[in-house]
């Protein structure tokens, strides 16, 4: 076999390989926009902001994130990353506000943070599946595939992800040795905590809260709690009009 | 006919030019290895204006690099022979321009080393992936087409006939180029400026405006520096074309205008306001949107009179006027305008840092050196040519 040969069949080999690993990719990659049956379990989070408010400028759920999370301290509003947050009224629900909305109300604040939507735009824009949803809803984050493109942050209308302007190593306060810490450049999120659910704990937000004002559990459970809170009181969406389904339900 | 090469080649006034791209280049080089080790905390981005001039650029250029099938399309499909000279000086233009968007691209990742993920993890629900796809096509499509073209007109024969289906086949593709990059913003559900369906079309005006009148300009300065004149017949279709592609984009626009104000649906709205009065005390953008609106006013006066157009010294200035208007419009209005107001109905001053601009016009020199060094082959090798065998 003369080089030139050998070099022709090595490079078709390697793209017939390259095509075989991608195509079932390719086939099953059509996931991103619809709603996945495969798991029976539907993480939610259900808020009650009347408890929240309870205790003016609380932030127990938001510390609980950060330091669980090793979320860097980036003071600049510009440049902040967080995966829970409080946002006054009017910008946490601004197509509700109206002129007779009390000025008071207007400026309390909401607990904010990724919906985890049935149907994610932020997983059908994403060019390298590096977010993408899990069987039982929750829409994850892989900070070792994501190329920094903030595609994701374009599509995300509910401002939830947060992109590392530079590097977050150096701005945590704490280092917690139990979870990765990120690099510059990437993309991340709020995850419901999917690495406590995994050991059956509840998300750390909600085990901070001292006023028990949220609650996370299965949606296709029946006698779960978040289903009973949403029988039992009227409860509201942010922008549900987009069709996104976000599973982050207030109570009013 | 004096020779090229005396006229360019070796001449003080080319490499004074080409070592004046070369500074720009390494100036915007120096920063982009900043950028790469601060991160892209050095731009004027944030996390709510979380794309700014790059992503801008990148689109402009889009455009331009589709509006080559302006030239390719009246000369391939129409036979229109006074395009035949410059029916090459598109195709370049075209692999410039769209070297230049990949280039605008790779500087916004924040993390280019893993850029070939999106090839690695092939993902077909993304609208970036089948913008990779559909840039590198035209890319590949109009190297292969100018190489073809040039090599055959180098040895004096007929091009082989494979070539045509080829350029045949880069019309639509051009379009399919702008039509995706539009994909890549009205698609998104919570950014209400960019959530229109007449986006695609109005991208496709814009760029049929501005790309031809660049190459007006390019056609007016090679015949100022070198042997070569497109002719004037060349020169007062493109006008004609780009005052057409300048009224549709105009009757476009205004069509975004009326819809949004009139049926008064406020985050519609929103934009708009912040653009051209201000949005939440913070105006940066208003002087540029308003120029951009008087230059667009200004060139359709001056496009539509046929005493004006004609003259070529009044041409040239509208050109100027119909690039930078545009250039306004879609390479920073529409994806600034695009963020703010934020979805939380927030209002984010976004302002490109030095380090910014400076990567900007590296790439923007690249272009230039491009379409410099491209022309210039292109050129010497038509000079060996008897000029009556170029005079169709």
């Amino acid at each position: 076999m003369d080089r030139r040969k050998f070099i022709g069949i090595a490079a078709g080999a390697s793209a017939l390989a390259l095509a075989g690993s991608a195509l079932p990719k390719l086939i099953g990659g059509g996931s991103g926009g619809g709603t996945e049956e495969s798991s029976k379990t539907r993480w939610a989070m259900v808020i009650d902001p009347s408890k929240c408010l309870k205790r003016d400028g609380c932030t127990a759920c938001v510390a609980a994130c950060d330091k669980v999370h090793n979320i860097p301290g980036f003071h600049d509003p510009k440049h902040e990353v967080k995966w829970i947050w409080k946002e006054p009224f009017e910008n946490a629900f601004p197509e509700q506000e109206n002129r007779f909305t009390a000025e008071q109300f207007k400026e309390k604040p909401f607990i904010l943070l990724c919906n985890h939507c049935d149907n994610p735009p932020c997983v059908r824009v994403c060019p390298t599946q590096a977010t993408w949803k899990r069987g039982d809803g929750i829409v994850m984050m892989d900070w070792h595939r994501c190329i920094g493109c903030r595609y994701c942050m374009a599509a995300c209308p509910y401002g939830s992800r947060s992109f590392n302007w530079s590097d977050p190593r150096t701005h945590i306060e704490r280092m917690d040795p139990g979870f990765p810490t990120r690099t510059k450049g990437v993309v991340e999120k709020c995850t419901f905590c999917d690495e406590r659910i995994a050991r059956g704990e509840k998300p750390a937000c909600v085990e901070a809260c001292p006023e028990k004002a949220m609650a996370f559990g299965d949606l296709a459970d029946p006698k779960s709690e978040v289903r009973r809170l949403l029988e039992g009181r009227y409860s509201i969406r942010r922008k549900p009009e987009l069709g996104t389904q976000p599973e982050v339900f207030y109570l009013i | 006919m004096f020779m090229f090469e005396k006229a360019v080649v070796g001449s003080k006034k080319y490499w004074a030019w080409v070592g004046c791209l070369c500074a720009v280049i390494a100036m915007g080089f120096l920063c982009y290895v900043l950028q790469l080790r601060e991160g892209l905390g050095i731009t004027g981005m944030s996390r709510d204006v979380s794309w700014g001039l790059y992503i801008a650029q990148f689109t402009f250029f889009v455009g331009v690099a589709a509006s080559a099938v302006m030239v390719v399309l009246p000369y391939y499909l129409h036979d229109y022979k006074a395009f035949g000279k410059i029916t090459i000086l598109g195709e370049f233009l075209a692999v410039s321009a769209v070297t230049m968007c990949m280039l605008f691209i790779f500087v916004d990742m924040g993390q280019p080393m893993r850029v070939m993920n999106v090839m690695l993890h092939p993902t077909l629900h993304s609208m970036m992936f089948w913008d990779m796809v559909s840039l590198s096509g035209y890319l590949g499509l109009n190297a292969l087409i100018s190489l073809i073209m040039l090599s055959a007109e180098r040895k004096g024969v007929a091009p082989p006939a494979w070539i045509r289906p080829v350029i045949i086949l880069s019309i639509p593709w051009a379009v399919s180029i702008h039509t995706v990059t539009a994909f890549l913003y009205n698609g998104l559900p919570g950014r209400a400026f960019w959530l229109t369906a007449i986006l695609a079309p109005r991208f496709l005006a814009s760029a049929f405006a501005a790309g031809p009148a660049l190459l007006i300009l390019l056609a007016m300065v090679i015949r100022k520096v070198t042997w070569f004149n497109a002719g004037k017949e060349a020169i007062q279709k493109l006008a004609l074309i780009v005052t057409y592609a300048m009224i549709i984009n105009v009757f476009f626009i205004l069509m975004e205008v009326f819809t949004a104000l009139y049926s008064g649906i406020p985050e519609d709205a929103a934009h708009l306001r912040f653009l051209y009065t201000g949005l939440g005390g913070q105006s940066p953008l208003v002087p540029w949107m308003w120029t951009s609106s008087a230059l667009a006013a200004v060139s359709l006066v001056l496009l539509i009179v046929p005493r004006y157009r004609h003259n070529e010294k009044i041409l040239a200035v509208t050109c100027v006027a119909v690039f930078l208007s545009l250039w306004i419009d879609k390479g920073i209005g529409l994806i600034i305008g695009g963020f703010v107001p934020s979805p939380l109905a927030k209002v984010t001053s976004y302002v490109p840092t030095l380090p910014e601009i400076t990567i900007i016009a590296a790439i923007w020199a690249l272009g230039a050196l491009m379409i410099t060094v491209f022309y210039k082959i292109a050129l010497s090798v038509r000079e060996r040519l008897p000029e009556k065998a170029m005079a169709h």
